[in-house]
């Protein structure tokens, strides 16, 4: 191969090799969490929070939504994690667990419903 | 046995004093607004005009009723409008015969814990022919952190600690109590070891013959756990209430009268003057209980109470206001 083409087939070849690895870095599984962070929902009704337990990864917002015709509360035991204002019929309040753990939480106005969430 | 006469019950199963098939018979007829008196033990009942004629006009007498669970502010399918249900309870206290010299408010006086709720209340009491009102919160009038201190500031004079009080009327001692502060997960109503000290250091000079009215929010006995419906250490308390004569518990909380005798304490709880609430586990949950338009009334009310000296147990009424 003469030198002239040698060089412009080198420079081909990093061409594809760099485009190979720009479109590598797109890739869906190296993308930054910040555009579609994880979300959930739990509903307040009859006195219960529905799931009363739930599972979910770091980051995740867990929205609450009182569909109950009394107005309830969201309060961590510790009193200091995360605490709502009072809750009337389709408030709602959200929290995003950034630590994992486990989290319990209770109604403060009517203390016997209480729920847990799990952070993994 | 003794001859029985038409409205006496005198067979004591028990030998405590209490008749009590003729208690549950005088609690059926109380659901249509009779009168049960017990006097030494021995349970009579008279309709409601019986009262008039009834020893409950005798020198040192004391008359006061009670109303609770107004919730200003509720507006949902149960009850959407609780101030005319309200006015109808005053209504009802100013035809009472015996005119109540004050009145008792056990609580969840407001739904939101919001000031103009409050004021709707207070308004709507004037026009009561009982100038004086004596409230003790409920959990919905200190939902948010700052509602306690407002409470305070509101209904708290001649209160001591989060709201909790003791005056004389006629030689009867009342305790206001406040259950609905600082409520742990999974609790139920809470007293308090500072309220405790406070209620055993001011009943401890007390002759045990004084006349006791405890009123609190939550039901001071186990009503539905379940439900939240009792207090965790009303133990201690009772226990300081254990060598009086006669003591009676008024509380609100379950929005339906209910009654217990343990002793010399008679437990109640009066109805609400907003919206009723199903019975223990017949439902799903204990909220707002929705029934047909014309039966709403029937199923909300006020309690009116009657003391004559010498009659160890008050004389304790529950018209509804249907």
């Amino acid at each position: 191969m003469k030198s002239s083409c040698k060089c412009v087939y080198a420079v081909s070849v990093l061409a594809i090799f760099v485009a190979a690895t720009g479109f590598l870095g797109k890739a869906p599984g190296r993308e930054e969490a910040t555009s579609s962070a994880a979300t959930a929902q739990i509903k307040i009704d009859n006195f219960a929070f529905s799931p009363t337990e739930l599972k979910v990864s770091a980051g995740t917002t867990i929205e609450w939504i009182n569909r109950d015709d009394i107005p309830h509360t969201v309060v961590s035991d510790d009193k200091t994690t995360f605490k709502s204002k009072a809750l009337d019929t389709d408030d709602k309040f959200s929290y995003t667990f950034t630590k994992p753990g486990t989290y319990s939480y209770f109604c403060s106005v009517h203390p016997n419903m209480t729920g847990k969430i799990i952070v993994q | 046995m003794k001859k029985k006469t038409q409205d006496e019950l005198l067979v004591d199963h028990n030998h405590d004093g209490v008749d009590r098939r003729g208690f549950l018979k005088c609690m059926a007829w109380a659901g249509t607004g009779a009168l049960c008196l017990m006097n030494g033990g021995v349970l009579r009942s008279a309709g409601l005009s019986g009262i008039s004629g009834s020893a409950a006009r005798a020198k040192g007498e004391l008359s006061f009723a009670q109303i609770s669970d107004s919730h200003m502010g509720f507006n949902k399918p149960a009850n959407q409008d609780v101030v005319a249900t309200l006015k109808a309870a005053v209504d009802k206290i100013n035809a009472l015969p015996n005119p109540p010299e004050f009145l008792l408010h056990t609580g969840d006086i407001s739904h939101l814990s919001k000031p103009e709720e409050f004021d709707a209340v207070e308004q709507i009491l004037k026009s009561c022919v009982a100038k004086d009102v004596f409230y003790v919160p409920g959990e919905h009038d200190v939902i948010n952190d700052d509602d306690a201190a407002n409470y305070m500031q509101r209904f708290g004079k001649g209160a001591t600690g989060m709201g909790w009080r003791t005056f004389e009327k006629n030689g009867v001692r009342f305790f206001g109590l406040v259950n609905v502060m600082n409520l742990k997960a999974g609790g139920l109503g809470s007293l308090g070891s500072e309220q405790l000290e406070w209620l055993g250091k001011e009943l401890r000079p007390l002759s045990a013959s004084t006349p006791i009215v405890v009123f609190a929010h939550i039901p001071l006995w186990s009503v539905y756990p379940e439900w939240g419906w009792g207090t965790e250490d009303s133990a201690q308390a009772l226990g300081y209430l254990k060598r009086f004569g006669s003591v009676t518990v008024l509380n609100g909380h379950i929005h339906q009268t209910m009654q217990k005798v343990e002793g010399q304490v008679t437990f109640h709880t009066a109805a609400s003057t907003a919206f009723p609430q199903p019975q223990p586990g017949k439902a799903e949950g204990p909220g707002p209980m929705k029934v047909p338009a014309d039966q709403l009334k029937q199923l909300l009310g006020i309690t009116d109470v009657n003391f004559v000296r010498g009659q160890k147990a008050l004389a304790i009424v529950d018209p509804n206001l249907g």
